[in-house]
């Protein structure tokens, strides 16, 4: 091609140009760092695996780019839960160097499943600022788990727990609901969660999770669904394998299964904001045998 | 390849090196094909906000493929009426100085050239023109009034400052708790797939879809499927917005206000407009999601205006409607880190607005119904959220003049863009991206659709113009 003065001018003159504000824009750029401790993890969810980084054939490094399209703000690049946005937020992000996680169906102390962390990223987790993620593919959120996984060296020593067996939900009945009353003040629950399920145990304002972060115990009053799901089983679940990292304890060595679907019944009790069947019995209970409750945490009060 | 090797990729980041090679490399093609030269500014609409990524500490990536464009979460949240559904989305919960505002411009440098122009010397000048300069500016608040109560007012200015409303609407969403009735009333933009306010391109010539603005020669109708519409839109979606439906009722007055049109003309009436999509999305495993949507719109224009004072029309007030429709399907395609958006649409204007004929007139041989067909595919390589290739290939060809007498090809529009933008900075409170665009566009008979009005037809009718555009700026949003 034969350039011509003229257009040599053009190019020379644009050329600088544009140079010096790439250039600027080079020395401007903001990087992120991502440094796993390990880059070979993978996650299988129903057969589809996932991974942190490139198989070295078809799939270019999906989950790391995954994260920093989408995780880094928060949970930062070394995965540690510092992310630039962190101390903005509370509760404070997930810290994913330690491996501890609230939301398992396996039992305390145990890594969770991958099926876990896929129904935590799926779900999000309600009162905090993580979202839902359900709009990105399945294949997506096995790479991001994939991910998570490869920045604690516990993924390659520890394998995931055995899952807890949750029996089937017996009847609803008054007397279930009753004897979940029950346990709920024997088991002292009412110290973190308060006598009517607000939050506002004497305990309440004491509780710090294993970051010493302040951490509030979870108001039945007003939530419309609970951090680790929104089902009975749900439900069930969480107080059988306890939130890890919180001071939420696991009661599976104290408590019965039969015992903790009473407790459960009880619990959508104390859901006021909505119109469970177990508050539907239960208020019908109370009206027809009024004075017969004694106030729960009575006895344990000064 | 070259590019890559251009790249010194660790640690997920990219070298100074390598950024800057980048640039330069790419510029310099765009400089060597800048072979056809344009000239106005654009009036930019593309839309992100970081007030939402200030709310929620999200980055921009987090809800955009590359801000404006929104990503399968962004179009979720969108359509979940601005919330996470975390429990948190109430203003209630913000700090109570946290104010949803966003403020959006584009210093650059542009040139634009186009020929075929008729001045005060010749009938066939080129025209060309470049220097530094300024967009147009957003300042856009958005976001939640209460639980399910969403909102957005976006005050718009061209490049000299003079402002209008680009969108003001509120919108009840999850209605009876169902995530499938959501009521937006307002001012607001169509359910495009394919969001002409949301896309990557800022040049004069390429920072529009030809399509979405077309209007043959001799034809009165104002509709445009990328102007903003005023009226209601019931829509809905499902968990993951894969599939997603909206059916709005809107005024015939392509989205003026005051009861006059959209270019502040007095010639309106009282009917009203019909949109209809449906989307529907298909996870393909690896790939990412494949989405599309089929569009209907129906509506009328009025072609009579007796009522007057002092001369002037009064607005609202014409009668004789005739009616028009579009009709077509857009596309949402992943082939992993390659995006796809095809675009198709068929359109028909009847014959008195296709002529300008009053609807008490008769119909003098000759004329028939405006008929055309167009369409683009435009595509997207995102080699990381911080960088992103573009293209887009554009075309409008005439079916049926409204004037048997018209030349066939007059009106006819071939359209290509290219470029790409980088993103040195993105993080949860603000976003920086610098634009590299090269766009061209040949229109027969006809003054370009990214002219300002000041430019005028060729000297016959057939005569092609060409109209192209560089670019390259700051595009930054705070």
């Amino acid at each position: 091609m034969k350039l011509t003065i003229k257009a040599a001018s053009y190019f020379f003159s644009g050329f600088l140009v544009l140079a010096f504000m790439g250039a600027i824009t080079c020395f401007a750029q903001i990087d992120h760092n991502i440094t796993p401790y390990t880059k070979t993890m993978t996650s299988n969810i129903h057969g589809i695996t996932g991974r942190a980084y490139g198989d070295g054939q078809m799939r270019p490094d999906v989950g790391v780019q995954l994260f920093r399209r989408y995780c880094v703000g928060c949970h930062g690049p070394q995965g540690n839960g510092e992310g630039e946005n962190a101390s903005w937020i509370d509760p404070k992000p997930r810290d994913f160097t330690v491996a501890t996680f609230e939301c398992r169906s396996t039992p305390t102390g145990t890594l969770p499943t991958d099926e876990d962390l896929f129904d935590s990223i799926t779900r999000g987790f309600v009162t905090t600022n993580m979202p839902s993620w359900k709009a990105l593919t399945v294949q997506d959120r096995a790479d991001l788990i994939a991910m998570v996984k490869s920045f604690s060296p516990r993924w390659e020593k520890d394998k995931p727990g055995t899952p807890i067996t949750i029996p089937p939900e017996p009847a609803l009945t008054i007397e279930s609901i009753l004897r979940g009353r029950q346990n709920f003040d024997k088991l002292q629950c009412w110290k973190c969660h308060g006598p009517e399920g607000h939050g506002d145990g004497p305990s309440a304002s004491t509780l710090t999770n294993d970051k010493g972060d302040p951490i509030r115990p979870y108001n039945f009053s007003t939530g419309t669904r609970f951090k680790c799901g929104a089902t009975n089983q749900d439900l069930y679940r969480i107080f059988m394998t306890g939130l890890d990292g919180t001071p939420m304890p696991s009661f599976a060595d104290v408590v019965k299964p039969d015992e903790a679907w009473d407790l459960v019944h009880f619990l959508r009790t104390l859901q006021v904001s909505l119109k469970t069947p177990e508050l539907a019995l239960f208020r019908k209970w109370v009206a027809a045998h009024p004075g017969q409750l004694k106030p729960i945490g009575q006895e344990q009060a000064p | 390849m070259i590019l890559r090797s251009l790249l010194d990729r660790k640690s997920n980041s990219y070298s100074l090196a390598g950024s800057f090679l980048i640039c330069v490399a790419l510029i310099v093609v765009v400089l060597l094909t800048d072979t056809q030269p344009a000239y106005t500014l654009p009036v930019y609409n593309v839309k992100a906000i970081p007030a939402f990524a200030r709310k929620y500490g999200l980055p921009c990536s987090a809800c955009h493929t590359a801000w404006p464009e929104l990503n399968y979460f962004g179009m979720a949240f969108r359509d979940r009426g601005y919330q996470l559904g975390n429990d948190r989305d109430s203003p209630i919960w913000q700090n109570p100085s946290y104010w949803p505002v966003t403020a959006r411009m584009t210093p650059m440098w542009h040139r634009e050239s186009t020929d075929q122009q008729i001045t005060d010397t010749a009938t066939n000048a080129k025209v060309t023109q470049a220097g530094f300069d300024l967009s147009g500016m957003d300042l856009w608040m958005a976001g939640t009034l209460y639980k399910n109560i969403s909102f957005s007012l976006l005050p718009s200015s061209d490049e000299t400052g003079a402002f209008h409303f680009e969108n003001a609407f509120v919108r009840f969403d999850n209605l009876a708790g169902s995530q499938w009735l959501n009521l937006k009333f307002g001012h607001f933009e169509l359910d495009n797939l394919i969001s002409e306010k949301r896309f990557l391109f800022l040049s004069a010539n390429g920072g529009l879809y030809q399509n979405f603005h077309f209007i043959p020669v001799g034809d009165v109708n104002n509709f445009g499927i990328g102007d903003n519409q005023t009226g209601i839109e019931l829509a809905g979606h499902d968990a993951n917005s894969y599939t997603r439906y909206s059916i709005s009722l809107l005024s015939s007055t392509d989205g003026g206000v005051g009861f006059q049109d959209s270019g502040g003309n007095n010639t309106t009436g009282r009917s009203y407009d019909w949109y209809f999509t449906f989307t529907k999305g298909f996870p393909t495993g690896n790939l990412g999601v494949q989405r599309i949507q089929p569009f209907f719109y129906y509506g009328n224009r009025p072609t009579i205006f007796n009522q007057t004072v002092g001369g002037d029309v009064i607005p609202a007030t014409g009668t004789g409607n005739k009616s028009f429709y579009r009709a077509g399907f857009q596309g949402d395609l992943f082939l992993g880190k390659f995006e796809v958006l095809p675009f198709f649409q068929h359109s028909n204007d009847n014959v008195y607005l296709a002529n300008g004929i009053p609807a008490n007139q008769a119909i003098t041989a000759g004329m028939q119904n405006a008929i055309w067909n167009g369409g683009f595919i435009e595509t997207h390589y995102y080699w990381s959220p911080q960088l992103v290739f573009l293209q887009r290939w554009e075309i409008v060809r005439m079916s049926q003049q409204g004037l048997t007498t018209t030349p066939g090809t007059q009106g006819n529009i071939d359209a290509y863009s290219f470029g790409y933008r980088w993103y040195p900075i993105m993080f949860s409170r603000a976003g920086l991206a610098w634009h590299n665009e090269y766009s061209i566009v040949k229109s027969i008979g006809i003054v370009p659709l990214s002219g300002n009005g000041s430019g005028s037809p060729p000297i016959t009718p057939t005569t092609p113009v060409w109209s192209s555009s560089l670019i390259f700026g700051f595009d930054f949003d705070f």
